[in-house]
């Protein structure tokens, strides 16, 4: 005892100033990540004429929040937000239906074709979306949605990941639950529905978040489908403000900052579930 | 292929047992099952399949100014091969998907720091390193275009301080795509850290143990045993990698002005499959290179799949 007490120590020591150069690396990293965010705060308070400044001021010289209102002015900024908003519910409520029917179906249901089924559903993973885009437009053409909030989510509420996802989920749950809910009387759908659905939810709060974050990140099919500014979700929106305003960097960053809120918002508060979908579609497949 | 369906060879053999009990049941089972899966079918069908047979089809037309398609053969795949464009595009694609691997080694760094013994602050840490991940592409895209900026950039005035030249990193050719290449490895390292996080934390703590009383030290440790049995992880984070960056598109679309003079130095495959199909107007060559792009992409991974014998150790 007497003799590994020093030893001890000497390890201790050792460790903290391994942790020291741990903690120092860590935050020289995570500095490189969230400064960006920090310095597009800076910029939306500084003036215009600031931010044409050589050498570039670190803290602006008056804190000046009016760009936050003007973003408002130079674009149709509450529709896109809104537009955004409901293709995002949109397409995260279409895949929650959609994905957990067919997932408890492969997953725990007996039916002719299911194997041959559940790898064409599977294949759809491998296809790049720019492959399926030209007719997709048309579709949405000839259905006449062109420039409509359904045209935004239509083709993003079935999805492949989601249903695969889900499925390895269900493969998981104790099979007596369904025979006793059978006994009982329970038909297909309400097993489905109030026993089944239930213990995957974690799985479904972790789909839902990370659809609900590609949804509003999504730029090409908005781009596509809805060239009305008025139609346009912010994701595509705020890519016009470049043009317009070529030189007009508090406006942009103000109005990227507000954009990009809602995600982060939605991340800090359900990081978990962030955290979770990302493990999950890396070590389940 | 068997284990992904465990239940289905004991599931067969149990209505093998009692047919005349079970047949009933079983057919509205199964009617069941086919209406559950039926709204995803229906979406996949008209959204997915029929898409895909649509392109197909496209690659071998051209649509007229009228609209329409004229069947051309194989015209417009002759076109993508012999179009200098689409070498240049294919070229900046690949040099995409090679700087975009860089996000790789430094999420296992970041991941073999985090995992040491007793450190605190973890999941702020990871919090931090995933935020450019959820960020809006444009937000990400219009900052570090504004950090760029050749005239009042802050990056070109840090470098100053060391004495380097000013660079327009975004519109000089020679630099662009590395420009923005960059800003993906920035903003993907995060998604990579939590893959490998959860792939470490997987590897037992034993292997650690034993390996520190035999006097290994924490480099040894990470090559000797993080690194090997994270092999899987890696492959599977390679390969996603891989794909999701030779499907290019958002940062060059924002970052790159359509009167930047490096437009052609940067644009990637799927930005040109843009420009043919929604602003040139040239949907049956766009096709083709969506064609090309898929084989491309099919190829690359079944050669991934070929070296993983030499390098992935399954424990």
């Amino acid at each position: 005892m007497r003799e590994s007490s020093p030893r001890r120590r000497i390890n201790a020591r050792r460790i903290n100033a391994g942790s020291v150069a741990t903690h120092a690396a860590l935050s020289l990293g995570a500095l490189v990540m969230v400064f960006p965010f920090l310095w597009q705060l800076l910029t939306a308070a500084k003036s215009l004429a600031e931010t044409a400044k050589v050498p570039p001021t670190f803290l602006p010289d008056t804190w000046n929040w009016s760009s936050f209102e003007e973003v408002f002015t130079a674009l149709p900024f509450r529709d896109m937000l809104f537009n955004s908003v409901f293709n995002t519910v949109g397409r995260t409520v279409g895949q929650l239906v959609f994905c957990s029917l067919a997932a408890y179906a492969f997953a725990r249901m007996q039916f002719r074709g299911r194997n041959v089924l559940f790898a064409l559903f599977l294949s759809v993973l491998m296809v790049p979306s720019s492959l399926l885009v030209l007719p997709q437009y048309d579709i949405i053409q000839r259905l006449g949605l062109l420039n409509s909030a359904p045209a935004l989510f239509l083709p993003g509420m079935f999805s492949a990941f989601g249903t695969f996802m889900l499925r390895q989920f269900f493969l998981t749950l104790p099979k007596e639950l369904e025979e006793a809910a059978r006994i009982d009387g329970a038909g297909s759908f309400r097993i489905f529905w109030s026993i089944m659905l239930p213990l995957v939810r974690p799985a479904l709060a972790a789909l839902a978040v990370i659809t609900a974050m590609w949804s509003w990140n999504d730029l090409l099919w908005p781009l596509i489908v809805n060239t009305d500014p008025q139609k346009m979700p912010i994701s595509a929106g705020l890519t016009s403000l470049e043009g317009q305003f070529e030189t007009n960097y508090p406006v942009m960053m103000a109005g990227s900052l507000i954009a990009s809120l809602p995600m982060l918002i939605v991340y800090v508060f359900l990081q978990r579930h962030f955290v979770q979908s990302v493990a999950l579609s890396g070590s389940k497949s | 292929m068997m284990s992904v369906f465990p239940s289905t060879a004991a599931a067969k053999k149990a209505s093998r047992g009692s047919p005349s009990a079970a047949a009933a049941p079983k057919s509205r089972g199964q009617r069941a099952a086919y209406l559950f899966i039926a709204p995803l079918g229906i979406g996949f069908a008209v959204f997915y399949f029929w898409p895909l047979l649509q392109t197909f089809y496209y690659s071998f037309t051209e649509f007229g100014a009228f609209g329409g398609h004229t069947w051309i053969g194989t015209d417009n795949y002759v076109r993508v091969l012999k179009d200098v464009t689409v070498w240049q595009a294919l070229g900046n694609t690949l040099i995409y998907c090679v700087i975009g691997l860089l996000a790789l080694p430094l999420a296992i760094f970041v991941a073999a720091l985090l995992n040491r013994r007793g450190l605190r602050g973890v999941s702020v840490y990871r919090a931090l390193y995933f935020i450019p991940f959820v960020t809006l592409p444009v937000a990400v895209g219009l900052v570090w275009n504004w950090l760029y900026n050749g005239d009042y950039g802050l990056i070109n005035e840090v470098l100053e301080w060391f004495g380097a030249d000013r660079r327009y990193w975004v519109s000089d050719p020679s630099t662009a795509v590395y420009a923005i290449g960059t800003v993906m490895v920035w903003s993907t390292t995060g998604y990579y850290l939590i893959i490998f996080m959860a792939g470490i934390k997987g590897i037992p703590q034993d292997y650690y143990e034993a390996a520190e009383l035999d006097g290994a030290g924490p480099l040894r440790r990470f090559f000797t045993i993080t690194l090997p049995l994270l092999s899987p992880t890696i492959f599977f984070a390679s390969i996603i990698c891989m794909i999701n960056s030779l499907q290019t598109f958002d940062l060059i679309y924002i970052m790159m002005a359509e009167k930047n003079p490096a437009i052609g130095d940067t644009q990637s495959v799927v930005s040109l499959f843009y420009k043919w199909a929604f602003v040139e107007n040239a949907q049956g060559a766009a096709a083709a290179l969506a064609f090309l792009l898929m084989l491309i992409i099919a190829a690359l991974t079944l050669v991934q799949f070929r070296l993983q014998k030499r390098w992935v150790h399954y424990a």
